[in-house]
């Protein structure tokens, strides 16, 4: 069964997903086939429906969260004897060690100055990002609306949202790529800093501003998410609105501030809380471009790094810092879904 | 390309008769061109528009150009040169591809993980929508809240306990990990939109057929699947594109070279090496080109996805 668990050639690849499809289907075909009948009791026909799903939602999500939460809160230490020393352990010859409560992990995040760094980089990547590719998003929206290069234009401003985060890592790691003063460039950011007569710079490795940089690239995908939403949003505004302000003198700067704004105002905040919740999870940008490096890592980053560290203490670290990403996430996500609910009543 | 902005007018959810639709539609484009025209700021607003478009493109454009010039060209001088002193090779993507450490292997594992990593949710995700909006029983709202809520766990959350469970169970050498992650991770969000979409069918249709005396199972395949084509194509690109492009669940649940597929493949490269940019700029195109044809051919269904609030982490 080397196929069906260690897969290595094509074929035994391209078999074990064709098996894994067939499989899939003759097991819910068989569920379907035996609910199918006239006289079968209710609960029979709901476990049918919604059982696989339930069983994988607990088993898959529900119950790995709760363990995470019970390790943010335990620490590893080493068993002491009954003699004062630590027991070896004789399958390992390594000390024995067990978890126990302690809240010390979160302290360590919230008190380290490393720690503190991460958590600072994020909150300046959840304020920037969102507002800057919206403001983009909404002034773009508005410039582009009924202009004759709608299409082509929205689908160029688009296209990185279809691009992999990897992808884009990528395409603005060479843009920022660094060769000394004096020899040629070969990254457009540096070789527009010649052309201006400056020193070229180090985007990625100087600090403070290196975060920024990294930034650049999260709005540079995000912007195109706001303005498809935010394009929607005010083609959907009501003609005899905006009729009836002209008639009341309202023009261009003033008519988009006074009307349109307000009128699309739930859409705005779904992208804005959207986009923050996209960039509290992604981690890609951070891990392709620096690794975390340079003091640029952030939460969903951190945690990675410090999962998968040696031994036990970057497991509660890193479960620490996973809780605290989704207690960050809660209301941002309370509010969208209140405004998502505004946006589809007014829709 | 096409036509982003016919896709953002298709109402999501609408109780207009198609008639209605089309003729309203087409009264308000002809009131857009009459206005276009009247415009006085239009040419610089087309103008503005198009210098964006192509500022925002730029970069890509650069890794483009890159991934066809050879390798000394592009260690000594800027992509901008090609166009006064071009030289193409195509040795960069054979390179990439076929090379030793290439791409390819990663292309293939990559097209593995994703079929069953989109087919299985969304069928599931299907059946469980219909339960939810179509057959009455005790605990109904609670369940469907409860799965409502589950969209805010954040993936780290679950990640490190979830591998555990599959390293005990033995499959940590096989796909079976990054499909059941896929397909676990990406339910909640499938439920919530298919549910949307499965509200609006009118009830009076899945009545009728109930008279008519067919069960559920035989309505759910009969009478809903035929109106959800597009519901589950737009959700389906959706969830193709997420998984191609994912890197987090990648790297915990496929990490050997066996089985890791190319956008994880891509970052380990720039990791290790960071300099070769033959190599680098055709691998990344290497890795994009498959959702850059998927979001260039579908992509008013895509946009549709966003709009009904397809929007994952």
């Amino acid at each position: 069964m080397d196929w069906f668990l260690r897969p290595e050639s094509v074929t035994d690849k391209l078999l074990v997903m064709v098996v894994a499809i067939l499989l899939f289907v003759v097991v819910l075909g068989g569920i379907l086939w035996l609910i199918d009948r006239p006289k079968v009791p209710l609960w029979v026909l709901v476990a049918g429906f919604l059982g696989p799903v339930t069983i994988a939602l607990a088993v898959g999500l529900f119950y790995p969260a709760a363990l995470t939460v019970w390790r943010s809160f335990q620490v590893s230490s080493v068993v002491l004897g009954d003699n004062g020393k630590p027991i070896i352990d004789r399958a390992t010859g390594q000390r024995s060690t067990a978890l126990s409560f302690s809240l010390d992990n979160y302290k360590e995040v919230f008190t380290d100055p490393n720690f503190q760094k991460v958590l600072i980089n994020t909150a300046i990547w959840v304020i920037f990002v969102p507002i800057v590719a919206t403001i983009f998003g909404l002034i773009y929206a508005v410039i582009v609306d009924r202009t004759r290069f709608e299409k082509v234009a929205k689908a160029l401003i688009f296209l990185p949202m279809a691009i992999s985060m990897v992808g884009a890592s990528i395409i603005w790691k060479f843009v920022y790529e660094y060769r000394q003063a004096g020899v040629p460039q070969i990254g457009l950011g540096n070789q527009i800093l010649v052309w201006l007569g400056l020193d070229p710079y180090q985007f990625l490795i100087t600090e403070p501003w290196n975060t920024f940089f990294l930034i650049v690239v999260m709005i540079w995908i995000q912007a195109g998410f706001a303005m498809t939403l935010l394009s929607a949003a005010i083609k959907a505004v009501p003609d005899d609105i905006v009729e009836a302000a002209q008639l009341d003198g309202a023009t261009g700067f003033k008519l988009f501030m006074k009307v349109t704004v307000p009128t699309i105002r739930p859409a705005i905040v779904v992208v804005l809380t959207t986009i923050a919740m996209a960039t509290l999870k992604a981690f890609d940008i951070v891990r392709t471009m620096t690794g975390g490096n340079f003091g640029t890592s952030v939460v969903a980053n951190e945690f990675y790094t410090q999962s998968f560290r040696q031994g036990e203490e970057g497991k509660g670290l890193g479960a620490a810092l996973a809780v605290i990403l989704f207690v960050i996430i809660i209301p941002v996500i309370a509010y969208n879904v209140r405004q998502m609910r505004l946006v589809e009543e007014t829709r | 390309m096409s036509m982003s902005g016919e896709a953002v007018e298709l109402p999501i959810r609408t109780d207009a008769t198609p008639e209605e639709k089309v003729s309203a539609r087409q009264l308000k484009k002809q009131q857009r061109l009459a206005d276009a025209k009247t415009k006085l700021s239009s040419p610089w607003a087309s103008g503005i528009a198009i210098v964006l478009a192509i500022l925002w493109t730029i970069p890509t454009f650069g890794l483009f150009v890159t991934s066809f010039r050879p390798k000394a060209d592009i260690d000594t001088s800027g992509w901008w040169t090609f166009f006064a002193n071009p030289g193409i090779t195509f040795d960069n993507y054979t390179q990439a591809f076929s090379g030793s450490g290439g791409l390819g292997p990663f292309f293939l594992n990559s097209f593995v993980i994703v079929f069953p990593a989109v087919i299985i949710p969304i069928t599931l995700a299907l059946l469980a929508a219909y339960a939810f909006a179509w057959i009455e029983f005790p605990g109904r709202d609670f369940l469907f809240v409860a799965v409502f809520a589950l969209q805010i766990v954040p993936l780290q959350v679950a990640l490190i306990p979830l591998q555990s469970i599959f390293v005990s169970a033995g499959l940590q050498n096989s796909f079976w990990p990054v499909w059941i992650a896929h397909t676990i991770f990406g339910l909640p969000l499938a439920i919530f939109i298919m549910h949307n979409f499965m509200k609006e069918i009118p009830a009076s249709i899945i009545e009728a057929a109930r008279v008519d005396g067919a069960g559920h199972v035989k309505i759910f395949f009969v009478v809903l699947m035929p109106l959800l084509v597009p519901a589950i194509a737009a959700f389906g690109i959706f969830q193709f594109l997420w998984v191609w492009n994912d890197l987090l669940v990648a790297l915990v649940f496929a990490p050997s070279p066996n089985l890791t597929p190319v956008t994880a493949a891509i970052a380990g490269l720039s990791g290790t090496r960071g300099q070769d940019w033959q190599l680098l700029s055709a691998g990344a195109f290497i890795a994009i080109i498959v959702p850059l044809v998927v979001f260039l051919s579908l992509q008013r269904f895509f946009v549709r996805g966003l709009l009904a609030g397809g929007v994952k982490g």
